[in-house]
């Protein structure tokens, strides 16, 4: 009725456990109906093709820097991993690589999914239709939530596999055992980074009345959080921990790591140090390393390189499921009504 | 499907509050099976709180409510199951056709496929949508989505059916066809009806009992009967009668009768008497004419008409019952006679238009019963 009038409108925990027998539970019937939508949809035509292009781009552009990085990385058990994390040109300045492009356009495919989840039920008056029939409110958000990141999950396996496909085929690069895990794991981390920008997008859409209005949020999080970030993040990062002349090794390596920690309040930097950890085995830390600490060159295990970005990982599910509570809590207290 | 003693609905002292705002204050109802119950009340009269609370969609802030015998706040799953619910401003998904919405609404409800099917195909015939069932609903006007809202409501094949503002787009034989399926619902298949309206005369017209709402609260509810008589409470009532028999003998009739205060012939048709009373004097009257072997051929209450009624109580004075001072209850016992003080829940109500006629000299509105000839 009023907008203050949603405050007070929580379910109690007695609710939740409810089963009707004969009945389906909720939100797969919503996943099945949404994922439908999503696949006819005119965005996931739009978002594969872009995603398809790129990786075209990627494939034709790392095959022509490959043979340079087999000949110097020869019997190197990571060429595999190059198709992905590689960079087509080792340019001086913005390196582009597949991972780079996820964690840039990544963010928008989450967004395309999510900023009018639950707005679009709203403004077509559908909402208080669907929680009329006997599903939990959460079902809602849970079916929309999977809906959108089957989608993305198959996107993103579409792409990918073209890639390797090509890799396999036209290049003859074949993974070896610890490269498909690898690959595999940052498959599954990059779910978890989109999966967080659908979470906020669907927060956004909870939110806003207006898909409109949630678009605009969503875009202008984007930018700032990765594409300003790279700019901006230093900056504050320098003010916050300044760096002076006269401080001692100890004093400067601690104002590296808060440094380094105030760029990783952006998940693509996170997502960015994850990758590099996972798809790169030479890669054997995440923190600052001094010229006398470092290792012999050598290459990680799997589970090494798993273990060194473990923390990063645990922070980015955490956020994400931190995003995905915050939807969930603003829609259990929301008005049904529009 | 149906229990004949438990009603669908029954809340007893429900109430919801937002902040400092009063939704729905203290609302007993109580809705049995086969009955069409009609919610009439001005917009923000806390129809649509009350029914969301009988979703279980909303929870109230105090009281309880029973639907289909169970409690919606805990229950929210059962009772949805059962109760078919066509919301205020229906909406559909406007890719999807008419059927694969309905589909749609079958597969939440666990409906085994091809019985569905068969139920899609009957409902969208019953509510006139079987052309164009196949094509996108954003092609849809209003008053489809409407009726389409109604078969959606239906799919589940419910033992109660809650409308709210089924019919505020429909065209004027859509809304008779829409009433008349309402009331074969009800009456027929025993399906407990609950219409939330502020047209009150489609409310009039499919509805077996009514509350009227007014800023979260009922101020009366009963049958037309029953809010005809309230209203008049103190007041006099005013009877068509036409009975067997000559006039002046019927008068005589009527005359003797406990209450009256006043007989005439009417100004159109001579055969009919006018008769003035003190408020129940129908019954005594019906049954006076029986016994002296005048049998009544029409029998009629004269402003009881529930635009009369509803203006009355939507004419700006009425005030609900709990903001009133001391006065008298609304539903005080009509049988009362016209002696006690006078109805002032009518007080300052604007003489009700038309209808009334002038009598003896005076305005036989309610309000006026300081010069009840009886006292």
């Amino acid at each position: 009725m009023t907008e203050g009038a949603r405050a007070t409108d929580g379910i109690p925990e007695s609710r939740r456990k409810e089963r009707v027998p004969g009945i389906p539970a909720g939100w797969t019937v919503i996943a099945a109906k949404d994922f439908a939508d999503h696949i006819l949809s005119i965005r996931f035509t739009i978002l594969l093709l872009l995603l398809g292009v790129i990786g075209a781009y990627m494939v034709y552009a790392i095959s022509g820097t490959i043979r340079d990085a087999a000949q110097v990385a020869s019997g190197s058990p990571q060429l595999f991993l190059f198709l992905f994390a590689g960079a087509a040109e080792p340019t001086e300045g913005f390196a582009v690589t597949f991972v780079g492009f996820v964690a840039l356009l990544g963010p928008l495919l989450g967004i395309a999914f999510g900023f009018d989840a639950v707005s679009a039920e709203r403004a077509e008056g559908t909402l208080p239709r669907l929680v009329a029939q006997p599903i939990h409110r959460d079902d809602v958000i849970n079916g929309k939530f999977v809906a959108a990141l089957s989608v993305i999950v198959l996107i993103f396996a579409a792409v990918m596999l073209f890639i390797a496909g090509v890799g396999l085929f036209r290049l003859g690069v074949t993974p070896t055992g610890d490269e498909a895990l690898r690959l595999a794991t940052w498959f599954l981390v990059a779910v978890v980074y989109v999966g967080f920008w659908l979470a906020l997008a669907m927060l956004a859409s909870v939110l806003f009345r207006r898909a409109a209005t949630a678009a605009l949020v969503m875009i202008s999080a984007w930018i700032v959080l990765v594409l300003f970030w790279r700019l901006i993040g230093p900056v504050i990062a320098g003010l916050v921990a300044p760096q002076r002349e006269t401080d001692t090794i100890a004093q400067q390596v601690g104002a590296l790591t808060t440094q380094q920690n105030v760029l990783r309040i952006s998940p693509s930097q996170m997502f960015s140090e994850l990758s590099g950890v996972l798809l790169d085995p030479s890669q054997t830390s995440l923190g600052v390393v001094l010229p006398d600490e470092r290792a012999i060159p050598s290459l990680l295990p799997f589970v090494q390189s798993l273990l060194v970005g473990w923390p990063l990982l645990i922070a980015l599910i955490a956020l994400t499921g931190a995003c995905f509570a915050l939807t969930y809590i603003s829609f259990m207290r929301q008005e049904v009504r529009a | 499907m149906m229990v004949a003693e438990t009603p669908a609905i029954w809340t007893r002292a429900l109430e919801k509050r937002y902040q400092d705002v009063v939704a729905v204050r203290s609302l007993d109802l109580e809705v049995r099976q086969g009955e069409v119950f009609g919610l009439l009340g001005p917009n923000g009269a806390g129809k649509t709180t009350t029914i969301l609370m009988l979703l279980g969609l909303t929870e109230p802030t105090a009281g309880e409510a029973h639907v289909i015998g169970l409690d919606p706040a805990r229950h929210p799953l059962a009772v949805k199951r059962h109760v078919g619910y066509l919301p205020d401003n229906v909406g559909f998904y406007g890719s999807m056709t008419g059927r694969q919405n309905l589909r749609y609404t079958a597969r939440l409800n666990g409906l085994e496929k091809a019985a569905a099917e068969s139920r899609i195909t009957d409902l969208l015939t019953r509510v006139g949508l079987l052309d164009p069932a196949d094509s996108a609903v954003e092609t849809y006007s209003r008053g489809m989505r409407q009726r389409l809202g109604l078969a959606d409501a239906l799919v589940k094949e419910p033992s109660v059916l809650i409308l709210d503002e089924p019919t505020t787009s429909i065209d004027p034989t859509g809304v008779a066809e829409t009433l008349a399926l309402v009331r074969e619902l009800a009456h027929d298949h025993g399906v407990a009806v609950l219409l939330s309206s502020h047209l009150l005369h489609q409310v009039q017209q499919v509805c077996d009992r009514i509350a009227i709402f007014v800023s979260g609260e009922v101020v009366a509810m009963g049958t037309l009967q029953d809010l005809a008589d309230q209203q008049s409470a103190g007041a006099n009532v005013i009877i068509e009668v036409g009975a067997d028999g000559l006039p002046e003998q019927v008068d005589q009739t009527l005359r003797a009768v406990a209450g009256v205060s006043g007989v005439e012939a009417d100004e159109r048709d001579p055969r009919i008497r006018v008769v003035t009373g003190a408020p129940g004097i129908r019954e005594q009257v019906a049954r006076a004419l029986i016994d002296a072997g005048q049998i009544p051929w029409h029998l009629r209450s004269r402003g009881m008409e529930l635009g009369e009624i509803y203006q009355r109580y939507f004419s700006g004075t009425m005030v609900p019952p709990s903001r009133r001072a001391r006065t008298q209850p609304v539903d005080e016992p009509r049988e009362k006679p016209a002696t006690g003080p006078p109805a002032s829940t009518l007080t300052g109500t604007r003489p009700p238009p038309a209808r009334r006629p002038i009598h003896k000299g005076r305005i036989a509105s309610g309000t006026n019963k300081e010069s009840d000839p009886r006292d």
